[in-house]
């Protein structure tokens, strides 16, 4: 197509997909274009864990509506609701878990503290020396490596154009209103610009000249070969630093955030043998089954964050046509949601929960908003 | 303290550590085998009673002659830059340092899928060589060979000679394609004339050479028992009985390594494929990364070990070890010879490279990734839905995500991809590689460990 378009969303990961549906539905003439496939970054490589126990207090009401979104999705993104463990091996693990599963559950999470023998009957396979544990009967996954050809799906239905294996190289204003975006396909023009562009959001804001405190986690992901039967559910540990599920075809996945290696604006990250090493041994300790199995492929993909750990989710700071999202701990689950959020806030609706502008100041040091 | 590591000690590798070791670098030398030889070389099991001796013996007691210290028995899992080898030993894991990395991993065996290819009975070519050379087994009694390339007839030979029956060889390259080759191959009239002799056992022994046919079907209750084989072009088909089929398409360079490594590479199909990018020094794009032998280009047995030795001296000058003019001095021989050999390996390569018709024999029930069981119908339903990229039609079927880690359906998946989005297969970029180099078990890496001692770093904000 030529012409204008309304709304130009670069990044087609779930976020900028979500928006992008929101906004074309809402009547807009949207395209996304994406740097390589839809799908293909973080929103694809994650650990696919939806799990409200390890969501932020102040963002659980956008999970809650996120994870119910996903369950909707079903089948076609391998959604699997199995309820979540959350384990702490030592005193102060338990203390720390206490406290903060209070705070999750008066934030609306249907969670409760159980004792170490309660899930040694429902959970076997799980290591003995566990001291307190925490259970959320909503928690689950589904599986990311879905993620492309879900909303690839999803916004042909909607009629949202997609430029994939296109890197836009420049930014620039339109005499008249309105912005150019540089590929190598060709330029694009549109009215109004979304970044939703995960790990490369302040290499792409910066082409506009925005400064963003954002940087860039490298999280490790790693799966086994098929194997036994060991655990049903999802697993966690009490400091976050665990995600484990086994998938019903006997392979388990292993997140939890350890950091690899590189940037994204070197365009890879690397697995980092000095943190993968300590990811294994601490699921292996959690399920010591794990022992007999082979560990197939680890991978690492960019979670971007801002100082307070909160979304980027409004105008972009002196702009009135160019808007951010990004930066959203927890993005896999709340994804979805926010990026409806955000399609409402472009089409000039006012949404449902509020956003996060990214105008704020940032206080490196607290969690709340400054 | 390494100067120097090699990974794979096949006829490459083992060039570029006994010559490293002669400048006196410090070199290590890695491989998965219990010895020396690589595929091609590969040392006879003990049990075989008066092994054959070959390049492969020479090698392995030049191998013992030289300060290279050759850790065998190695799986290497990790690659870090800098550059650091994790694998796992028979003590359990071990790590190797040094600032300069010669790969020379060698080849994965391709095999074009028709239906019943993951029968029991069915073998890969070059699988077929290691039985014979490493343990002296037979696939079977009556053998039909079957698939591209200068193994067919060095299997068949070794078939007959080992007193099997080879019912047929299937070329599916013509004899015209033979004979346009010859006079590249002619370049090296020592190695055509060991390809003439294999041929003529064939001849003497009466076997069928079936060119420009294919086995388009494999039958069997639970195994091998019978191969349809027809033409490509068209034309009535017929059933060899057999009791084993022997059957691969060329060689692929095992790149993995190297682009685990971030090496940039590309497609080159005089090379074999996805090969790295390397000048004429085999230096990758990588400083003190260098990459070698078949897995660097897939130029054959004779331009291994001089390309090795060409590594070895740019690695010797990229630490500093080699006076530059030195290097270049002591590099230009090698490299004329290695031009000469260089070509023959290409131009038999070329011969093994599958013809398009091939992939009008997978059906839609057949398996492209074997570990996963993924079919073609599975693989067509997701292009249809919009998969483009080799990335994109691995995450919507898994084609490629199993124990192999897509070096088996990688390049037939590639192949029906391009066809099906009308590209080249050169332009159908490799899926990511990842570690580990090989699946590992858990607790090699994990080893022993205490739970207080793990480096838990602050919790996430609530």
């Amino acid at each position: 197509m030529t012409g204008r378009w309304d709304l130009a969303v670069i990044g087609g990961g779930i976020l900028g997909c979500a928006a992008a549906l929101q906004a074309e539905a809402g009547g807009m003439r949207t395209v996304v274009v994406e740097q390589s496939e839809i799908g293909g970054g973080a929103s694809g490589v994650n650990a696919g864990t939806l799990s409200l126990q390890i969501k932020r207090v102040r963002l659980m009401p956008y999970a809650l509506r996120g994870r119910e979104i996903w369950e909707q999705a079903g089948a076609a993104i391998g959604y699997h609701r199995t309820g979540g463990w959350t384990l702490a091996f030592n005193a102060r693990e338990a203390e720390l878990l206490t406290s903060r599963m209070a705070m999750k559950r008066a934030a609306g999470a249907p969670v409760e503290i159980v004792s170490p023998n309660r899930v040694a009957q429902e959970e076997p396979g799980l290591a003995r020396r566990i001291v307190l544990a925490s259970w959320c009967a909503l928690d689950g996954y589904a599986n990311s490596s879905l993620t492309g050809q879900y909303w690839r799906a999803r916004l042909r239905e909607g009629g949202v154009a997609m430029r994939a294996q296109t890197q836009v190289t420049a930014i620039d204003r339109l005499a008249g209103g309105g912005w150019r975006l540089t590929t190598a396909a060709g330029p694009i023009d549109c009215r109004r610009l979304l970044l939703a562009t995960g790990g490369w959001m302040k290499p792409v804001a910066a082409m506009l000249g925005l400064d963003l405190p954002v940087r860039a986690r490298i999280n490790t992901v790693a799966v086994t070969e098929r194997g036994p039967r060991l655990v049903g559910s999802v697993i966690g540990h009490a400091t976050g630093l665990l995600t484990l599920k086994q998938k019903p075809n006997g392979t388990v996945l292993i997140g939890g955030g350890w950091q690899g290696r590189g940037t994204p604006q070197q365009g890879r990250g690397e697995v980092d043998a000095d943190t993968l090493t300590p990811s294994l041994r601490l699921a292996q300790f959690a399920v010591p089954g794990l022992a007999a199995f082979r560990v197939l492929r680890a991978w690492t993909g960019f979670e971007a964050n801002v100082p307070d750990f909160f979304p980027l989710a409004g105008l972009a700071p002196g702009f009135d046509d160019v808007f951010l999202l990004g930066c959203v701990r927890g993005g896999y689950t709340i994804g979805p949601y926010i990026g409806r959020l955000m399609g409402d806030f472009i089409l000039g609706r006012e949404p449902e929960l509020p956003l996060f502008d990214p105008g704020r100041r940032f206080d490196p040091d607290g969690d709340k908003l400054a | 303290m390494t100067d120097l590591i090699v990974l794979g000690a096949g006829p490459a590798g083992a060039a570029a550590a006994i010559e490293a070791a002669a400048l006196g670098l410090a070199t290590v030398l890695l491989d998965e085998a219990p010895a020396a030889g690589g595929q091609g070389h590969r040392a006879p099991s003990p049990a075989l009673f008066d092994p054959p001796r070959g390049e492969g013996a020479a090698l392995r007691e030049a191998l013992a002659a030289s300060t290279a210290r050759h850790l065998c028995g190695r799986r290497v899992w990790m690659l870090s830059p800098g550059f650091r080898v994790s694998a796992i030993g028979p003590e359990g894991p071990e790590e190797h340092h040094a600032p300069a990395l010669i790969l020379a991993t060698g080849t994965t065996e391709r095999v074009m899928p028709v239906p019943g290819w993951t029968l029991p009975g069915v073998f890969g070519l070059a699988a077929t060589t290691i039985l014979l050379k490493s343990e002296g087994v037979l696939p079977g009694r009556r053998v039909v060979v079957a698939g591209t390339g200068p193994l067919l007839a060095l299997v068949a030979a070794g078939l007959i000679e080992a007193g099997a029956q080879v019912v047929a060889v299937v070329d599916a390259r013509s004899r015209l394609d033979w004979l346009r080759a010859t006079p590249r191959l002619a370049g090296r009239p020592d190695l055509l004339a060991r390809g003439a002799g294999w041929v003529a056992r064939l001849l003497r022994a009466g076997v069928p050479i079936l060119s420009g046919q294919a086995v388009t079907r494999i039958e069997g209750e639970d195994a091998v028992s019978r191969v349809q084989v027809a033409p490509l072009g068209g034309g009535a088909a017929r059933v060899l009985d057999c009791d084993a089929l022997c059957f691969g398409h060329g060689l692929l360079p095992a790149t993995e390594a190297s682009r685990l490594l971030g090496a940039g590479h590309r497609f080159d199909a005089a090379r074999g494929g996805l090969v790295p990018v390397l000048d004429a020094g085999f230096r990758t794009s990588i400083p003190g990364l260098f990459a070698c032998g078949d897995g660097a280009a897939l130029e054959g047995a004779a331009a291994a070990p001089l390309s090795g030795r060409i590594a070895a001296l740019a690695a010797a000058a990229a630490i500093g070890r080699l006076d530059p003019a030195r290097c270049r001095e002591r590099m230009a021989p090698l490299q004329a010879a290695h031009a000469r050999a260089a070509a023959f390996g290409r131009a038999t390569a070329a011969l093994a490279e599958p013809p398009d018709a091939l992939l009008d024999l997978i059906t839609p029930e057949t398996l492209v990734c074997r570990c996963e069981g993924v079919t073609r119908a599975t693989l067509d339903s997701a292009i249809a839905r919009g998969a483009t990229t080799l990335i994109e039609l691995k995450a919507a079927t898994r084609c490629g995500m199993g124990s192999c880690g897509g070096r088996v359906c990688g390049d037939p998946a590639a192949r029906l991809l391009a066809r099906a989005t009308g590209r080249d297969r050169a332009d159908i970029a490799p899926a990511t590689a990842r570690p580990p180099l090989r699946p590992v078990p858990f607790d090699a890496i994990s080893g022993g460990f205490d739970y207080d001692e793990l480096p838990i770093p602050a919790p996430a904000p609530l």
